[in-house]
């Protein structure tokens, strides 16, 4: 059977083989709860921090500050409503964007239907939102807004430095909530030197397994639980700490970090070459913004519904997301915020990379995508 | 305290001299769905059947929820098997039943005596356990026309049982006792209702699925498993046979008229499932298909399709409205299952405008483009067979 070609290192990303040995090493040998009171709780405790050191290494932040959570969804769920719930004497208006993770648009409607106002910001068609777009939204009495660093499905970058600083000039009350979940590890991030309060991340996109997150609370900002229980991390999220996953994450943390900057030169490398091999096919528009994030790149193959090609390519163990779902008005919401037309939106395909792609992966993925273009029916426009 | 359980035969008491043969096929389903609970003994006394587990730990209450699909069934009830002594029923019912009375605020009790050597008569039964009934629980009351809860006794030749009302069983004859049949399953809510309801009439289901990657997705192909699995639940195992389509549709989009495609696929469909059928010793095929409901299930496209093979085909909710066909994938729980996304994911086949009224010869003209033989063999071999198992509650 031919190698599989993984081109969607943003959906998840593959477990590093270290990363896997030494959860099961932590599973073996330090089974104690961390809470435990022995030595064996002790040094579970010890490999915890540790952990959240690392993980709050590669953004530049204390281990302190740090909680593990179930993934980027609870981490996002905590930071809307922990946050909302924390300052909802101080005002009701929330700030998002429209291009957002379903985990963060979801609570900001449950928000609405409590009470809270919330305010989405469109992207404009090249999917970038300038700063001035989310500031001319934001009130005195904002309390809450919140931003992805990188657009999960076309890749566009905010400036969140500039954003965050410019909240908190008008909005001093705010609090500022980052979705950091796929520039995690990809991006240089020095949360210490901005204006951002809280930060999503997620291990499966890193090489470490799926179960684990983090939200990074800085230093004096006002959340509450989402959940409720013992006093483990703080109080602030209760339950027995996943002590394998967290020190998964951490490692996993360490080999990013690194890899951070080769990596990102190398997958800037295979991006641009990929944009050059796709010159070649006529019948291809790009849907991600110019300055896009290098790991991620959208694009709409004329007149064929993204799944068809996406099962084409899978055939040959090649791997790709498509951007749209197959049952009409569930469509990406991200390309729709954009206002792309419809054939496009339907035709969307999502390519992500990883560092460990080659230039002879892409070859053989343009090969199968001509192929595609050249074989599979067409819908009709 | 021993319990058991009696099912009442449905319309195989019915039947004459060949009443074994379904008796004995009914025993066989019965052991196959309780696979996995435990093992039971079987015995027949008239038209009731004795099922008594052969192992202590088995649990009975999985064993009823599990005999409740079997098709051939009219009721069935658990029951405790006592000594033929009259303060041995009178306990048992007070201890077997207890819960149920306390709850109840009427009852009566009914009696049976096929042991005839018994000293009570079936009237002197009622009245003494009724009786001692009524001392144990004195917050009851007698009424023998409504009762809130009815108990039962019945003295059998080597013992008597006791047990409560009659639970309903899954009525129908016992599947595989009238033949074989293929079942076009697409994925959507219908045709595993179709299926379900001539396995009722004890048909042992085989089942064909047509995909068409990469237009389809390997979710769609599991879907269809999982529906034959739930299927299951009632029509025992199901043996799947997923055709490569592809080729066909790409052919009939090339080559005809575009508000034909479905209905000529349609008829290759059925051109294919025949020719599996005959393979597989099928008698019928069997479809979900229903009046009206769409524009290939008008009166002229079912005329277009029917004619497309010779065998008999089965189609069990041509009469009913969708909201029916819902009621019934519901109950028999394979509703969830059938309305996941993936089915319909490719619209790229779908006619902008089907006709609605084809005629034959017009369907037919349309036909000449494609080569039949060709099409039909190529996707004869290229057929992927696998046996589902009933997938339990």
């Amino acid at each position: 059977m031919v190698q599989e070609i993984y081109l969607d290192n943003s959906a998840t990303t593959q477990v590093d083989g270290r990363v896997v040995d030494y959860i099961a090493q932590v599973m073996r040998e330090s089974y104690g709860n961390p809470s435990s009171l022995y030595d064996m709780g002790a040094h579970s405790q010890r490999l915890l921090r540790e952990a959240a050191a690392s993980v709050a290494g590669l953004i530049g932040g204390r281990g302190e500050n740090l909680c593990f959570t179930s993934g980027g969804t609870e981490s996002n769920n905590w930071a809307v409503f922990g946050t909302a719930h924390a300052k909802r004497r101080r005002g009701r208006r929330i700030v998002t964007t429209a291009f957002e993770h379903s985990s963060i648009l979801e609570p900001f409607k449950r928000l609405g239907e409590e009470g809270f106002e919330p305010v989405l910001v469109s992207p404009d068609s090249q999917g970038n939102i300038a700063p001035e777009d989310i500031l001319a939204q934001v009130t005195p009495d904002t309390i809450l807004v919140s931003f992805m660093l990188v657009n999960n499905e076309v890749g566009s970058v905010l400036d969140y430095q500039a954003i965050a600083a410019r909240v908190k000039e008008i909005a001093p009350h705010a609090t500022v909530h980052c979705d950091a979940v796929q520039a995690f590890g990809k991006l240089p991030i020095k949360i210490e030197k901005t204006d951002i309060d809280l930060l999503s991340m997620s291990g499966h996109k890193i090489h470490a397994p799926k179960g684990i997150g983090a939200l990074y609370i800085k230093k004096g900002t006002r959340i509450d639980p989402l959940i409720y229980g013992g006093a483990q991390q703080g109080g602030l999220r209760p339950g027995t700490e996943s002590l394998p996953l967290a020190c998964g994450m951490g490692y996993a943390a360490r080999l990013r970090g690194e890899r951070l900057r080769e990596d990102y030169q190398a997958v800037a490398a295979l991006r641009a070459y990929t944009l050059e091999r796709l010159k070649e096919l006529p019948g291809i528009v790009l849907n991600s913004p110019e300055n896009a994030f290098p790991y991620i790149l959208n694009l709409s193959v004329e007149g064929i519904r993204s799944e068809t090609m996406l099962h084409h390519l899978e055939r040959e163990r090649i791997y790709v997301s498509s951007a749209s779902a197959c049952t009409k008005g569930a469509a990406s919401h991200v390309l729709a915020a954009m206002g792309l037309p419809a054939g496009r939106i339907d035709s969307a395909l999502r390519l992500s990379f990883n560092a460990g792609i080659t230039t002879e992966d892409i070859d053989r993925f343009i090969g199968q995508l001509r192929l595609g273009m050249e074989t599979l029916a067409r819908a009709r426009s | 305290m021993k319990e058991i359980i009696l099912l009442k035969a449905g319309e195989i008491a019915l039947k004459g001299l060949n009443r074994s043969t379904f008796e004995d096929r009914l025993v066989k389903n019965c052991k196959f769905r309780l696979k996995g609970i435990g093992s039971f003994k079987f015995t027949r006394a008239q038209s009731t059947m004795v099922a008594e587990p052969m192992d202590e730990s088995i649990d009975m209450d999985d064993a009823v929820d599990a005999l409740k699909t079997v098709f051939g069934f009219a009721g069935l009830s658990q029951a405790c098997v006592v000594e033929k002594e009259l303060a041995a029923i009178q306990q048992a019912a007070a201890d077997y039943l207890g819960e149920d009375l306390r709850r109840a605020r009427t009852f009566k009790v009914e009696a049976k005596r096929a042991d005839k050597a018994f000293p009570l008569k079936s009237p002197e039964i009622c009245t003494e356990v009724g009786g001692y009934l009524l001392s144990r629980f004195p917050h009851l009351q007698v009424d023998v026309h409504n009762p809130d809860m009815t108990v039962y006794v019945e003295v059998r030749d080597h013992a008597a049982f006791v047990r409560g009302p009659q639970m309903p069983g899954a009525g129908g004859m016992p599947v595989g006792s009238s033949g074989k049949a293929l079942l076009l399953i697409s994925g959507g809510i219908d045709s595993p209702v179709a299926g379900y309801m001539m396995a009722k009439r004890g048909l042992e289901i085989e089942a064909i699925h047509f995909a068409a990657p990469p237009y389809t997705s390997e979710h769609a192909k599991q879907k269809v498993i999982a529906l034959c699995q739930e299927t299951g639940r009632y029509a025992g195992r199901i043996k799947l046979h997923v055709v490569g389509f592809t080729k066909v549709q790409e052919e009939i989009r090339d080559k005809c008229p575009e508000e034909y495609f479905t209905i000529i696929m349609r008829r290759y469909m059925m051109k294919i499932a025949e020719r599996l059928a005959q393979q597989n010793g099928c008698g019928a095929l069997i479809t979900g298909e229903s009046v009206a409901q769409v524009a290939s299930q008008t009166l002229y496209a079912i005329g277009c399709t029917d004619v497309a093979c010779q065998l008999p085909v089965l189609r069990p909710v041509i009469g009913m409205d969708k909201n029916e066909i819902v009621a019934v994938s519901r109950r028999i729980g394979t509703f969830e299952t059938s309305i996941l996304p993936y089915e319909d994911c490719c619209t790229v086949f779908t006619p902008r405008h089907p006709r609605t009224k084809p005629r034959l010869h017009q369907v037919l003209a349309a036909e000449q483009a494609l080569d039949e033989e060709a099409l039909i063999a190529q996707a004869m071999e290229n057929i992927e067979t696998i046996v589902t198992y009933p997938q339990q509650w």
